[in-house]
């Protein structure tokens, strides 16, 4: 056999299978070269971008969502806090049959038709991905049962997350506001602020007042953690981790006592007052009557809570201190007066006689005194105890619009004071050249005469009128109304002060104001249009009544048939300031639909006075206000 | 004293030094690579190491018998070879969507692993015994022998093995003369029949194609094994992250890191330079194993040590494509360094082969 082997050994045979050897070596050679080639490619040209995706992989970058800064009235009162709690949430996308699992879930844990229509609302404003909570505030046997249960409900998880809560709802809703959850608008102006990345993780922003206008002091800094995480998405360790910088707290200007008082003193009346220190601009008191239950839009509000606000003929949602305009009616005539006086359009001493009526010179029409048959010989001082209007009438013809427009401009009627908190409306202080650019039309000089008690065009927000007002008491400094008083970093505990900003001085001969100031004084002594409101005041103030007329205002109510004579009534208005030799606060009030300013609205702003001049408001805590946020968040676990 | 030597004279006559020396290097390369892989898993070392173990001694026991004994063994195991594929078409145990085990009494075997020898055996020995006429006729009737077995093991399904056995004896057939035309023919052939195989595929298969030509295609299914395995190469980078560092190995991000994608693993932790190194070892063993295919005395011989060389370097190839991602994912496993005993016996059964073939007598040419 052996030998057989060997006879066929052929040295052709063998030179032929050498060469394809040699031809596969060839090939070994070249299709490790290939495989070299894509080695190199990988491992040196792609290193940096497989290395980022290697670190893609394994680093995932979890946000830490700062505590937000809480909210304190002026002696360290509480009106917005957080509280943590858990949560039932559901991502949608996760969910098959939503209906189905929400039934099957309501047989464990309570979920009253409220929560699922906020849950409806919720899930078509949002995106299917996003855990959204359908329960809040689980009971502990809730998490129990619901733990056992949780094998049956993919996609629905417990969390443990903060909550924003107003303790004092309704009182002062209309200044702090409230936070709500970021839509889609608020991520589109999020992006363009460059903010996004901010925000990571966060689920709520200011929406209004306060938590709106101060989100950048109250949002804090956002957190994060490296992580590193295996293919399974578990974490295997935290590789670095920039902890959040919670938010600054605030303090506000606010009296929540004088706020208080300022509410119950308005009883069963809609209305508005905005009390302000003459000093620096400090806003006391800012009532806007009916409030809201703020805290109904922290989760989203209710369809059927939103109708009960959105359609209730009170309006309640409506900002009156900030938004409303209504004519300021005979609060206009101190105005009037320093511009009669520093325009040198009337002396003190200069006295007319009232018949009653005003009419223009040539022109049969009369304009009319509140007062029938008129309040006899009128000088400027008497001309503001009795509210006089035909010594305005006659003024305003002498002064001419312009004149009005520009004097008066000074007291910020007509233009947005420049609050701190958003939505403010600027009203009307109309001129001439006001009605040529919106109705193109010329100014009558009849047009003037209704102007001059406030009515006619003029509107004006009860911001602007404590405003002006306040530039009285004070000699003329118009100070920045402001909300915030103090910023406190939450941290160090370190507050910082707000300072009063002085915008302008108005420029008034000091005896000028003085006479108008001392018939102001006298308004509230007998005599006066509030009269009754001064009995017995331990202190003397000054003040101004006045009424202003609802038919034909521009406030477009939509009135409910049943109650339009009710709605159509007059409002009552009052603009005052006390103590009237060192003012301390100054005000407006607005009560709509009441009758005159003497009988409802002055009477208002005595019970302020006197809470805030006499009253034994409970000393400044500010202590309690060093305490860390988080500290303050455990309190409510 | 003595008798040491006796023992170390029985136990190394047979055996091919330098080849055994690059087998226990790769080896231990395996090792150190799996320690890392399984997480420094001993229990699976050491069951790697007794794998290795019966695999060394079954290629020591082949070494020692000589080819002519082997040769007689050709046609038996092929037949052998071939009823059980049959059987496991017929009878087999259906695990992962494949019919590829047969359950005999005592344990399961994949028939297809003994194949992988057959074949090479077969094709020689139908080749030897056709030597001198080597008409076209014959290398259809080789063609026939290869095609059979192979079919079946496409159907199973098994595309990486289908692979590996249908070239190691299309190698018998290059390196047996087949002409260049022909050769041609088979490649025109093949490409042109590639549509009928597209519709004879399964779904995956097809689909493990269609991946590889677009991996971001389908980047959580089919296209994440080469995505995941590409990112651990190319993050290795020149010098690697070192044993026992790399990311997508530890942290799980790479599949199959023991077995199939083994090679990922070594390349994210040694980066170019340990892969440089490893090519020129397994181009080592390759170059020994030329060195004894060129020397051997027949046509038997040569033909079945280059058909087990090249097989080998096919599933270097194969393995190392499909990890970095220019070859479509099949089942090959990397030769001696991936986890698993199957083919580290089927392996070393060839080295074996090839040791027997080098250092029994040669008959010299006169």
């Amino acid at each position: 056999m052996n030998h057989k082997v060997e006879l066929r050994n052929h040295p052709e045979e063998l030179r032929k299978f050498r060469i394809r050897l040699a031809v596969s070596s060839g090939f070994v050679i070249l299709f490790f070269s290939i495989l070299y080639v894509r080695f190199y490619y990988l491992q040196v040209t792609q290193q940096d971008h497989y290395h980022t995706l290697a670190e893609a992989n394994r680093i995932s970058i979890l946000p830490l969502v700062p505590n937000r800064g809480l909210i304190f009235d002026r002696h360290g009162k509480t009106l917005a806090q957080n509280y943590s709690a858990y949560t039932l949430e559901v991502i949608p996308s996760k969910v098959p049959n939503l209906d189905a699992t929400l039934d099957e879930l309501a047989t464990l844990i309570e979920i009253t038709p409220t929560d699922r229509q906020r849950f409806k609302k919720l899930l078509r404003e949002s995106k299917r991905f996003k855990s959204l909570p359908i329960r809040s505030r689980l009971t502990d046997l809730e998490i129990a049962s619901f733990a056992v249960n949780r094998y049956r409900f993919p996609g629905i998880e417990i969390k443990a997350r903060v909550f924003r809560q107003y303790p004092e709802k309704e009182r002062v809703s209309h200044v702090v506001g409230y936070i709500s959850r970021i839509n889609d608008q608020d991520l589109e102006q999020l992006e363009s602020s460059g903010e996004l990345n901010n925000y990571r993780g966060s689920q709520h922003i200011g929406k209004i007042g306060i938590e709106q206008s101060y989100e950048r002091q109250l949002h804090g800094i956002a957190g994060f953690e490296e992580v590193e995480t295996d293919a399974a998405g578990r974490s295997i360790r935290v590789l670095s981790r920039t902890p959040p910088t919670p938010g600054n707290n605030l303090i506000l200007t606010l009296d929540l006592g004088l706020q208080e008082a300022a509410e119950k003193a308005f009883g069963e009346f809609r209305g508005a007052l905005v009390a302000l220190d003459p000093n620096n601009g400090e806003i006391l008191a800012f009532v806007s009557k009916p409030g809201y239950d703020n805290n109904l839009f922290i989760g989203g509000i209710d369809q059927e809570n939103w109708n009960l606000l959105n359609h209730s003929i009170d309006r309640p949602l409506n900002n009156r201190a900030l938004r409303g305009v209504y004519p300021p009616g005979s609060t206009f005539k101190p105005f009037m007066a320093l511009a009669a006086l520093e325009l040198g359009k009337r002396t003190p001493e200069y006295t007319m006689s009232d018949p009653g009526f005003f009419s223009l010179p040539g022109v049969d029409r009369r304009y009319r005194d509140w007062k029938p048959g008129g309040h006899g010989r009128v000088n400027l001082h008497r001309s503001l105890v009795v509210s006089c209007d035909t010594y305005y009438y006659s003024l305003a013809n002498d002064l001419g619009i312009d004149n009005i427009h520009n004097f008066i401009g000074q007291f910020g009627l007509g233009k947005k004071t420049g609050i701190d908190i958003e939505g403010e409306v600027s009203g009307l202080l109309p001129s001439a050249a006001w009605k040529m650019k919106q109705y193109k039309q010329k100014w009558y000089a009849g047009d003037t005469i209704s102007v001059a008690i406030g009515q006619g065009y003029n509107l004006t927000t009860p911001l602007q009128l404590a405003f002006a007002t306040m530039i009285i008491a004070n000699n003329g400094k118009a100070y920045l109304p402001h909300l915030v008083k103090q910023v406190q970093n939450s941290k160090t505990g370190n507050t910082e002060e707000v300072p009063a900003k002085l915008l302008y001085q108005v420029n008034m001969k000091p005896s000028h104001l003085e006479i108008v100031k001392n018939a102001l004084v006298d308004v509230t002594r007998p005599g006066g249009t509030a009269a009754k409101a001064g009995i017995n005041a331990g202190y003397s103030f000054a003040g101004k009544t006045g009424t202003s007329q609802v038919i034909g205002i521009k406030q477009g109510e939509r009135y409910n048939e049943k109650s339009i004579n009710e709605r159509h009534r007059d409002h009552a208005m009052f603009i005052a300031y006390a103590p009237a030799d060192d003012p301390k606060i100054a005000l407006a009030v607005l009560v709509e639909n009441s009758g005159t300013g003497g009988s409802t609205a002055a009477p208002i702003a005595r019970k302020v006075f006197d809470y805030y001049l006499l009253g034994q408001h409970p000393e400044p805590t500010i202590a309690q206000l060093s305490e860390p946020a988080d500290e303050h968040q455990h309190d409510h676990l | 004293m003595i008798d040491i030597r006796k023992i170390w004279y029985y136990l190394t006559r047979y055996i091919d030094g330098l080849l055994l020396a690059g087998i226990l290097a790769l080896m231990l390369v395996g090792l150190i690579v799996l320690y890392s892989a399984t997480g420094a898993n001993i229990n699976k070392v050491s069951h790697q190491m007794v794998n290795m173990v019966i695999a060394l001694v079954i290629m020591w026991l082949v070494a020692n018998i000589p080819l002519q004994q082997i040769k007689r063994l050709a046609l038996p195991m092929y037949v052998l070879g071939f009823a059980l594929l049959i059987a496991v078409a017929l009878f087999g145990e259906i695990s992962n969507g494949a019919r590829r085990w047969l359950d005999i009494w005592v344990t399961k075997i994949q028939p297809s692993e003994l194949m992988k020898i057959a074949i090479p055996l077969m094709m020689a020995w139908y080749f030897d015994k056709h030597e001198i006429t080597l008409r076209l006729r014959d290398y259809l009737g080789a063609v026939i022998v290869l095609m059979l077995p192979v079919a079946l093991i496409l159907k199973q399904p098994d595309l990486g093995t289908a692979i590996l056995i249908a070239a190691s004896g299309f190698y018998v057939l290059f390196l047996a003369g087949l002409s260049w035309r022909i050769i041609a023919g088979l490649i025109v052939t093949a490409a042109a029949s590639f549509p009928l195989m597209w519709s004879f595929m399964h779904d995956y298969q097809r689909q493990r194609i269609m991946t590889l030509l677009d991996p971001s295609q389908d980047p959580l299914g089919s296209g994440y094994h080469t995505i995941q395995s590409s990112i651990a190469i190319g993050s290795g980078g020149l010098i690697g992250k070192g044993w026992q560092n790399g990311t997508q190995t530890q942290l799980d991000f790479l599949p199959e890191q023991s077995t199939d994608f083994i090679f990922a693993v070594f390349s994210e932790e040694f980066g170019l330079i340990g892969n440089t190194l490893l090519l020129l070892l397994y181009l080592g063993v390759i170059g020994r194993c030329m060195v004894i295919t060129a020397n051997a005395s027949t046509q038997f011989t040569r033909l079945i040590a280059g058909s087990i060389t090249l097989t080998f370097f096919t599933y270097i190839f194969v393995n190392m494509g499909m990890v970095s991602g220019i070859l479509p994912v099949v089942g090959v496993p990397l030769p001696l360094i991936s986890y698993g005993g199957t083919s580290m016996v089927t392996m070393l059964l060839g080295f074996g082969i090839l040791m027997s073939i080098q250092t029994h007598p040669k008959l010299i040419k006169t």
